[in-house]
């Protein structure tokens, strides 16, 4: 390690220095080496830290919280495929195939999403942000296997260039990079997104052919044309269902949120009244059911509540969106408001409209935009609170 | 009565100042060229905002209404220079009301007489030019205190920093979202998914945000290119 430290240092470092041919490129060259070594810089004035930890450490567990659901993801891919086409083969089998259609997407989301990160460091001149880390990791769990590989990149472009980018990049962002591709996807180009074509990849090969009675809807797909689905409630636990890569299954992404909190870099406060207010809706709807439109509605709405919380996507968008430190709410009481306020909305939108099943997009990237002003209350209740306090200790001194 | 028309035309030509300039000097080609560029009523005044989102999903809708506006905008504000000493000043916004208005109420009805179809499709923005702000701002701004010469100038150059932006913005928003240009179809049938292709129309780029966004784009672009237009 110390003979490539050297090598780094004394052979490739002065080529990118001030004055030297590549200075351009500085910001390239730094991205790289203070992600592989220590940062060689230490602060200037008085620091006032208790953890040495950093925005790459921070990115680098929310990625290792996301490995179970993205291994999970890709066997879950093959599983579906070889149901599908009734074929029994081992789990090996499952695993590479998923592994083959999930890795390209994963590749092309960092490929292209750090390619113009980099781009406009150099251009802006100053370091690399790593705040496309864990954008990059989340934006192939959150799309159909089926989408194709060019419309990912595209969104992944409109991401980081309309969602970041403009905005003066990593930190300034007032949406969360990841939904706002998944969102662009969505609207862009609805049949890749959308409907029971999408989620279980069906290419079949000379001889194989998809089973009789194949449905390739989600759960919530289902209850909202149906309103039945033929997954049972622990199926959908464990994640054995149709689903974004990422997102099925609610066992693994607990553990996910286990090692978020427990850390100490998701909020649990936001994961906590997010849950809240997703089972409170989901009350609301159970007891409001008999007043339905119609018969369809009826049925959603009468889906027990806790169920509502393990399918689609709405514990990962809960447990690793909504927890997005730019974009939620920077007070701690206004993250109880912002996380119930997301569960809450995203059950609404689910059962009422069948048209976007994945209602925790949009109430996440809804409460994005409610998040200042959320805080802006909070600080203002805050501050009457303590002219109160005063006024009473002045008029009684 | 004499004596009144000889203070008027004296006036005139106090305002005015330039009775003896070329008809296309320096200055008067800037009232040309500015509105193009450094002063574009869209992406640097931000006026007349609405039309530019609505009605910018088809080039043809797009082009018909840069064209209604090209009109109503130079006859208005010709009309409004000719008038301008003897619009009484507290009455001069309903004044300048009424000739938009006639103008626009012409435009409406040659459309509905020669492009039905266009017509429907605009619907309400072609009545909705009379609100345009581009229109009253030039109005009030330039035409009240300038020569009909240069009033007419300056409304044929605004109109067409207002139609470059249409134009611009829906060429992006037709090609990328429906696939053809002015109605023809540009890209190859082959190349869509549905005929075994790759390609997919974006859906996006028919709704409204992305008029918003693809505006802003332009606005980056010429900010980036034109530094004298970021404010600190």
């Amino acid at each position: 390690m110390k003979a490539l430290h050297d090598f780094v240092e004394g052979k490739i470092k002065p080529n990118f220095e001030e004055g030297a041919k590549l200075h351009k490129l500085w910001p390239v060259y730094d991205g790289l080496y203070t992600f592989l070594f220590v940062p060689g810089h230490t602060a200037h004035s008085g620091a006032h830290v208790r953890d040495g930890i950093d925005l790459k450490r921070t990115m680098n567990t929310v990625i290792t919280a996301l490995i179970p659901c993205l291994l999970f993801g890709m066997w879950n891919v093959g599983y579906h495929h070889y149901n599908a086409l009734g074929m029994d083969v081992t789990f090996f089998d499952q695993f590479l195939f998923g592994a083959i259609k999930v890795l390209p997407m994963v590749i092309v989301s960092y490929g292209v999403g750090l390619g113009i990160e980099f781009f406009f460091c150099v251009i802006k001149g100053h370091q690399i942000e790593e705040g496309y880390l864990v954008t990059g990791m989340l934006i192939p769990l959150i799309m159909p296997v089926d989408l194709p590989l060019w419309m990912l990149a595209l969104s992944v472009v409109f991401a980081v260039v309309i969602g970041k980018e403009v905005f003066g990049g990593t930190g300034m962002n007032i949406f969360n990079p990841a939904l706002l591709a998944r969102a662009f996807a969505f609207f862009a180009y609805p049949t890749w997104m959308s409907g029971d074509k999408v989620w279980i990849n069906t290419d079949v090969a000379e001889g194989q052919a998809v089973v009789d009675g194949f449905s390739g809807a989600t759960i919530l797909g289902d209850l909202a044309t149906t309103g039945a689905t033929s997954y049972s409630a622990f199926e959908a636990f464990l994640g054995l269902i149709p689903g974004s890569v990422g997102e099925t299954s609610t066992l693994l992404i607990l553990a996910g949120a286990g090692l978020l909190i427990f850390t100490g870099i998701g909020s649990w406060k936001i994961m906590l009244s997010g849950v809240l207010g997703g089972a409170t809706m989901g009350i609301i709807f159970n007891l409001v059911a008999p007043y339905a439109l119609s018969p369809e509605q009826q049925a959603f709405m009468a889906v027990p509540f806790w169920q509502q919380l393990i399918f689609g996507g709405f514990a990962f968008g809960i447990v690793f969106m909504a927890t997005d430190p730019v974009s939620g709410s920077q007070t701690e009481k206004g993250k109880w408001f912002y996380g119930f306020l997301i569960g809450f909305l995203a059950i609404m939108i689910r059962v009422f409209n069948p048209a976007y099943p994945e209602g925790i997009m949009l109430a996440i990237l809804f409460m994005n935009t409610m998040a200042p002003l959320i805080d802006h209350y909070v600080v203002e209740a805050n501050i009457k609170k303590r002219q109160k306090r005063l006024a009473l200790k002045t008029a009684g001194a | 009565m004499a004596e009144v028309l000889d203070k008027e035309s004296s006036k005139e030509e106090l305002i005015d100042k330039v009775p003896k300039e070329p008809l296309f000097s320096k200055k008067n080609r800037k009232l040309l060229s500015d509105p193009m560029n450094d002063d574009n009523p869209i992406t640097v005044q931000v006026l007349g905002i609405c039309s530019a989102l609505a009605i910018t999903v088809k080039l043809y809708p797009a082009l018909v209404m840069s064209i209604s506006v090209l009109f109503v905008m130079a006859a208005g504000n010709v009309i409004v220079s000719i008038l301008r000493n003897f619009i009484p000043n507290r009455i001069r916004i309903i004044v300048q009301l009424v000739v938009v208005a006639s103008l626009v109420a012409l435009v409406d009805q040659v459309l509905k007489a020669f492009a039905y179809d266009v017509s429907k499709e605009l619907s309400v923005f072609v009545g909705l030019i009379i609100t345009n702000c581009i229109i009253m701002g030039r109005l009030e701004a330039f035409a009240l205190g300038n020569g009909v010469w240069r009033s007419f100038l300056d409304g044929i150059g605004n109109a067409f920093g207002y139609a470059w932006i249409l134009l611009a913005v829906s060429f992006f928003r037709e090609l990328l979202g429906s696939g053809t240009l002015f109605g023809y179809q540009v890209i190859p049938d082959a190349w869509y998914i549905a005929n075994g292709g790759f390609y997919s129309n974006n859906g996006f780029m028919l709704l409204p945000p992305m008029a918003l966004i693809t505006v802003g784009i332009i606005i980056w672009v010429q900010r980036s290119r034109n530094t004298k237009l970021i404010e600190e």
